[in-house]
């Protein structure tokens, strides 16, 4: 970026990436959460590594990458599904095998493409700042469509994070819900990847709900205000590489990273987290039995 | 097999197999609506298995298990950690799997004797408080089934008899079936129809009464614990027409079966 921030604010690519960002940040804030209550950080890593692979074929065998990524980060899913049958390995094994197994697979093919039309740096860290409007378009769309889903399937979600067995019990297949997370999941993170770039997607998804949680009261609430601060930290952080002259991703996860840290020093009795549990514990033991 | 009229869920010598283990096995229960059925045995008896077969979280590897089509289940585990990063308020605990009227929430936690509770964290709860919740939850949705996994663990014993009286008042009112497991050998619910002993399979089942003089009960449970008991009913208990006593369900070999 060579010319001034005042000229950038106004450029499209500026506005597309504003708008694009945006629109990824409101669809992370609930599954950031989903992923932190069900304590799947790895998962959204391994998928990004699987969208690398994703890309790199899609490259080599001449498909738009809008079709190759997908594929492959929702086959991961399957293939995780599958091998998490095995009970010898731990999920957090299995993860790390298909994360770099995918990962080494996405290298050499990007090599064999011979560096074909392929900017190593953009699959890193992303470029927001080459967003397109048919970019623009599938984002709404896709986005749109993945937001609609968490909502209808909202209490499914969370009964399966809280307990599988009542879910289960109570006619919430959870099952079901685990399928639907992981396939939002991949969905996310094709979209995303080409946004913030492979190393910094779960970054991007969790650190707007961590911050959130310190701050909230409901499960509700904490996907609403991780959205909300996925946001703020997209609109931060461009206008800060802009002004600053630094690469857009990071400074979209650097500068919700410094959010998080400024909200905690928010004190407790000023969030809607506050202890609301009465001092006087009142024992009412025998009062109702007769 | 013949089905019942107000047949809730049946069960037909049906086992769990894990690992070429059977954790239970030969279990036969039949419940109907308005049946209260406690479930007794030592730990690791398979009592939460029976129950986890009943609910239709776990799969029976023999045997049939049949529910009513369209059964609305209420079911409290006997373990449920709620991890700290998911921020979950009592009342919305309330609506967790189906939706539900704030003042329906508020007769529910009335009900169990924490109305005041309705805006504490489900993490901050005390481990009887957290039962009631739990309670709770699974009777606010109107079940036709009640799965209850030793729901007074935790609870004082004054509470304890509260809660018995409720779930009794629950049925009473609503018709329900429910199946209750109870934490402790010694106490069945006041108003039960039937008692299952387990111990792997079911040594013996029938009304409470016929379960006490059943001579294979006699042979296995009789004569221990006693004195436990004698100690139990003077010190404790001050309400002793309203309970039946048993004793001690012992496993007799490592495989399960009657000595
Ligand atoms: N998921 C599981 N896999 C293997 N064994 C299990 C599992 N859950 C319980 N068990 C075993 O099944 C047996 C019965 O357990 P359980 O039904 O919890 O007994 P109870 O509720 O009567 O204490 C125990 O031996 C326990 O170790
Ligand atoms: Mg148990």
């Amino acid at each position: 970026m060579t010319c001034g921030a005042g000229i950038i604010m106004f450029d499209d690519f500026f506005i597309h990436a504003l708008f694009a960002g945006i629109s990824l940040a409101i669809i992370v804030g609930p599954l950031g959460c989903l992923i932190i209550w069900r304590k799947m950080a790895f998962f959204g890593d391994t998928l990004a590594h699987a969208a690398l692979l994703g890309i790199a074929l899609a490259i080599l065998i001449d498909i738009s990458s809008l079709v190759g990524v997908p594929l492959v980060t929702l086959a991961s899913c399957i293939a995780l599904m599958i091998a998490k049958r095995t009970p010898s390995l731990s999920s957090d094994t299995i993860l790390a095998i298909l994360a770099h197994s995918t990962l080494a697979l996405g290298l050499v093919l990007i090599s064999l493409t011979g560096g074909r039309s392929l900017d190593v740096n953009g699959l890193l860290f992303g470029d927001i700042l080459a967003v397109d409007t048919t970019d623009l378009l599938v984002i709404y769309a896709g986005g749109g469509a993945i937001l609609a889903i968490i909502i209808w399937q909202w209490r499914r979600l969370i009964a399966a994070t809280l307990s599988p067995e009542i879910a289960e019990a109570e006619g919430l297949s959870p099952q079901r819900a685990e399928w639907l997370f992981m396939m939002l999941i991949a969905l996310v993170v094709s979209i995303a990847v080409k946004l913030v770039g492979v190393l910094l997607i779960t970054a991007l998804m969790i650190i707007p709900a961590a911050a959130a949680r310190r701050l909230v009261s409901s499960p509700e609430m904490m996907a609403g205000l991780a959205s909300l601060l996925g946001v703020i930290g997209v609109i931060a952080g461009l206008y800060g590489s802009a002004e600053f002259d630094i690469p857009s991703g990071p400074a979209i996860i650097l500068a919700g990273g410094l959010l998080l840290l400024g909200l905690s020093f928010v004190p407790r009795r000023l969030t809607a987290n506050a202890n609301v549990r009465p001092h006087t514990h009142q024992d009412e033991v025998g009062h109702d039995a007769k | 097999m013949t089905r019942e009229p107000n047949g809730l869920i049946t069960l037909e010598n049906a086992g769990v197999r894990r690992d070429s283990r059977w954790l239970v096995r030969g279990i036969d229960l039949r419940m109907r609506a308005g049946e209260i059925v406690t479930i007794i045995g030592p730990n690791r008896a398979g009592k939460s298995t029976t129950a986890q077969l009943v609910v239709g979280t776990l799969r029976a590897s023999e045997g049939r298990v049949q529910r009513q089509t369209g059964l609305r289940v209420g079911y409290v585990p006997q373990k449920l950690h709620i991890d700290p990063a998911l921020p979950m308020r009592v009342n919305r605990l309330l609506d967790l799997t189906a939706m539900v009227s704030v003042e329906a929430k508020r007769r529910a936690l009335d009900a169990v004797g924490i109305l005041h509770l309705g805006d504490a964290f489900v993490q901050d709860l005390s481990g009887g408080e957290f039962q009631r919740a739990l309670l709770a939850r699974a009777m606010v949705r109107q079940p036709n089934l009640l799965v209850l996994d030793e729901p007074v663990q935790g609870v004082d014993f004054a509470s304890e008899v509260m809660l018995y009286n409720l779930i009794k008042q629950i049925r009473d009112t609503t018709g329900c079936g429910v199946l209750m497991i109870s934490h402790d050998l010694h106490i069945v619910m006041a108003d039960t129809d039937t008692v299952l002993c387990l111990n792997g399979h079911i040594c013996c089942s029938g009304s409470p009464d016929s379960v006490v003089s059943n001579p294979e009960y006699l042979r296995l449970f009789g004569a221990h614990d006693t004195a436990g008991l004698a100690v139990y009913q003077h010190d404790h208990d001050p309400y002793p027409s309203s309970r039946w006593y048993g004793s001690a369900c012992r496993r007799v070999n490592q495989h399960g079966l009657p000595a």
